[in-house]
Formats: structure tokens, sequence, C-alpha cells
């Protein structure tokens, strides 16, 4: 699990149309530089949103590689949705606490983080 | 004083791209709204245009994140997005170097900052210009602050930040236009995207309108994040505003929840005095 270089990789993609070109040519090579499991190349080159979001990679990085692969706005949301809905929790980066469940059930997650860490501190 | 404008205003890349998913009348008030704006902001006849933007990882990424950072290019360009899902063309946009440094070096008075002479626009800032310089033509000096990768600045280094480019812009022979973009309550690009709380968008701004420093101080990014969701750090461009214009009131000219752009759009100019120069 390399959540950095996920989104490393992605960042340098999103803003780079030289970079676009070459990862249509070869995405494999163009992968090569990032420290990547091969979970998170599989995903990456599929393009698995879900599975991307459940890493943990962030939505306004995330939201332009389904640009790029012309993945429509409501399907890129509903992939996201699916994805937590099959993988889990999202693992790990800013929304690990907040999850995929909307505002109430990150609010009661949240209180649970919070009272088990006051527990922990006392 | 050289601040000839002062406002506020949304950015999300749904305001242009997604369009014509929206409701075509909250549409044409939103974009009525950024008209009025517009036609002030031509009206105060500024020289250059300091745009305090949240960007979403265009330039800047957790490889070496600046908390606020200042553009000192000759020009810039936008979108890094497909312009055809953003629905704006790739442009070239000047900046104004000598200006820049001059503020940077001003700025770097009372703030810590970085500064790029590389700069490349993503929506932060594309979709305020594409409303508000239409021409891309008026210079630009693009301000960011780090509202998407924690840690973050805390909110009084924020306040103190633009309380020293408020110094800064009083020293710049130039007319200085300024505005700050970016969402309140929001959840954008996330499976909650379209979710917004009204009723702590209508208190922020609220409070804004007052210029009621305590109060916006108050907010902890761990509150703000479960009431109104991560696209609520970006309230840190909002406030830089506040604080750049010495606790001016401000006047909220168009405020209205719209789910397809991801946001409580809003419109919003600080009530600067009449100058005359």
């Amino acid at each position: 699990m390399s959540l950095y270089q996920v989104q490393k990789f992605l960042f340098e993609l999103n803003r780079d149309t030289a970079a676009q070109s070459s990862y249509r040519e070869d995405q494999r090579s163009a992968l090569s530089p990032f420290d990547l499991t091969p979970e998170e190349i599989q995903a990456l080159m599929k393009p698995d949103i879900g599975l991307l979001f459940h890493f943990g990679v962030n939505g306004q990085i995330l939201m332009h590689f389904a640009a790029f692969h012309k993945i429509e706005w409501q399907d890129y949301l509903q992939r996201m949705r699916d994805g937590v809905q099959i993988h889990g929790p999202v693992r790990e980066g800013v929304y690990a606490v907040t999850g995929y469940e909307g505002v109430t059930a990150h609010g009661q997650r949240l209180t649970q983080s919070e009272q088990h860490l006051g527990r922990q501190e006392t | 004083m050289t601040l000839v404008f002062a406002g506020v205003c949304s950015h999300a890349p749904g305001i242009v791209g997604r369009a014509h998913l929206a409701d075509e009348v909250a549409k044409d008030r939103l974009y009525g709204a950024f008209d009025s704006m517009r036609e002030r902001l031509e009206a105060s006849r500024p020289d250059v245009l300091i745009v305090v933007a949240a960007e979403h990882f265009a330039n800047f990424f957790m490889n070496n994140m600046p908390s606020f950072a200042i553009g000192m290019a000759e020009s810039y360009e936008g979108p890094i997005e497909d312009p055809e899902w953003l629905g704006i063309s790739h442009t070239r946009i000047p900046g104004a170097r000598s200006v820049s440094e001059l503020l940077i070096n001003e700025v770097m008075q009372g703030a810590d900052i970085s500064y790029a002479e590389e700069w490349k626009f993503d929506h932060g800032i594309m979709v305020p210009l594409h409303f508000l310089t239409p021409n891309f033509d008026l210079p630009v000096i693009p301000v960011n602050i780090n509202c998407q990768g924690p840690p973050l600045a805390p909110l009084h280094r924020v306040w103190a930040f633009g309380e020293a480019l408020g110094a800064a812009i009083e020293k710049l022979p130039e007319r200085v236009a300024l505005i700050g973009t970016g969402g309140i309550s929001h959840w954008p690009a996330t499976p909650d995207s379209g979710k917004i709380n009204e009723e702590w968008d209508r208190n922020f701004l609220d409070q804004w309108s007052r210029c009621d420093k305590d109060a916006m101080l108050a907010y902890t990014d761990k509150n703000s994040y479960l009431d109104a969701g991560q696209g609520a750090f970006e309230i840190r461009t909002f406030m830089t505003i506040s604080a750049a214009t010495s606790g001016l009131p401000g006047t909220i000219h168009f405020y209205k929840p719209i789910p397809i752009f991801a946001v409580g759009c809003t419109i919003a100019t600080i009530d600067l005095p009449t100058v005359d120069i």
C-alpha cells in the first residue's frame, strides 16, 4: 500500500499533457518509476475508480483521472460509492474517517473515534 | 489606498462543466450574479487582479506543500483539466511579474510564504476568471492557500497572512482588485458530492459579512470536516479577504445551494470605502 505513490503518479499525469500522451502509449512504462504494488498498478490500469477511492486517493486528484478516461460525472460518483460498498471504507488519507455513508454516519463514527481516543488518554 | 475592489466567489468546476445538468433558473441567477460582479470589477478599473485560491493539486503536492504561495511569473496557463470536461478552453493568462515581486517582498514582512515562477491554473482560478475576466486580459497574480492536503495552516495564521497581504497591497502603486475563491460547506469529488449544509453556510456567510473575526477564528478543521465536509477547509480563502481588508463588512449578493455544482454558490463583495484615485 503506497497511497503517496499512487497520488504522485496521478498528480503528475493530471497536470501534464506529455505525461498523458506517454501513458496512453504505454501504461506500464509510465507507471514504472513509481513504487506501486501489483494491486495498485492493476487498479490504475483498469481503471478501477472505486478501488482507488478505497485506497484513499483524494477525489480532487481522482476526478481528473476519471475525466481523462471520459467517465461521466454521475458515473464517477457511482463508481466511488460502489467501490466502498465492495471494498469497505476508505483506508487512508483525508477521507479515512469520513467514509462514504454521508454526514450522519460520518458524525457517529467520528464521535466513536473521539470516545475511543478519550479512553486511551485516560 | 490602492485596493479598488475586493470580493469572494465560488469556483466549482461544475459551474461551467456541468451547467447543462443544472436547474436552469438557478444557473441563470448565478450567472447573472457573476455578471454583476464582473461589472463591479470592471468599474473599479483595476491594473491587476490578485486571486486567492485553494488549488486542487495542480501545482503543489505533498512532496513540497506550501501553506501559502504567491505567483511571480510573466504569465500563467490553464486549465490543467480537460477543456471539454471543464467547459473552458486552454489559454495563457498574463501575469504581472514586477508587481508580484514587490507584493511578495512586502507580504514577507508579515508572513512566511513561498513563491512560484511556474503555475498552472486549475478550475479554482479558471472558473472565476471565465466569468470575471472572460477575455483573460487582466494581469493576474495567483495566491494559493493549501486547503487540500493536511496538515493545513491554522486559521489564525491564515488571518495573519491575510493581514500581511492587505498591508502589502497598500504599498503597491497599482490599482488592485482582490478576489478570494473557495467553497463553503461541500464534499466535492467524493461520493457525497452534492451534499450542502445550507444552515452552516448561511451562518458562516453572516459572520463573514459582519467580519466577525472571533467567530471565524473559532472554527476548527475537525468540526468543519464533520459538519461541512473537507471542502469547508476552503473557508480560508474567504477569511483571507476579510483579514486583508482590515475588518470591513461585506455584502452577500448571491447564495444558493446548487447540488449539481456541488457547492452553495456564493457571490459577495467587501464594502470598500469609495476611493477617487
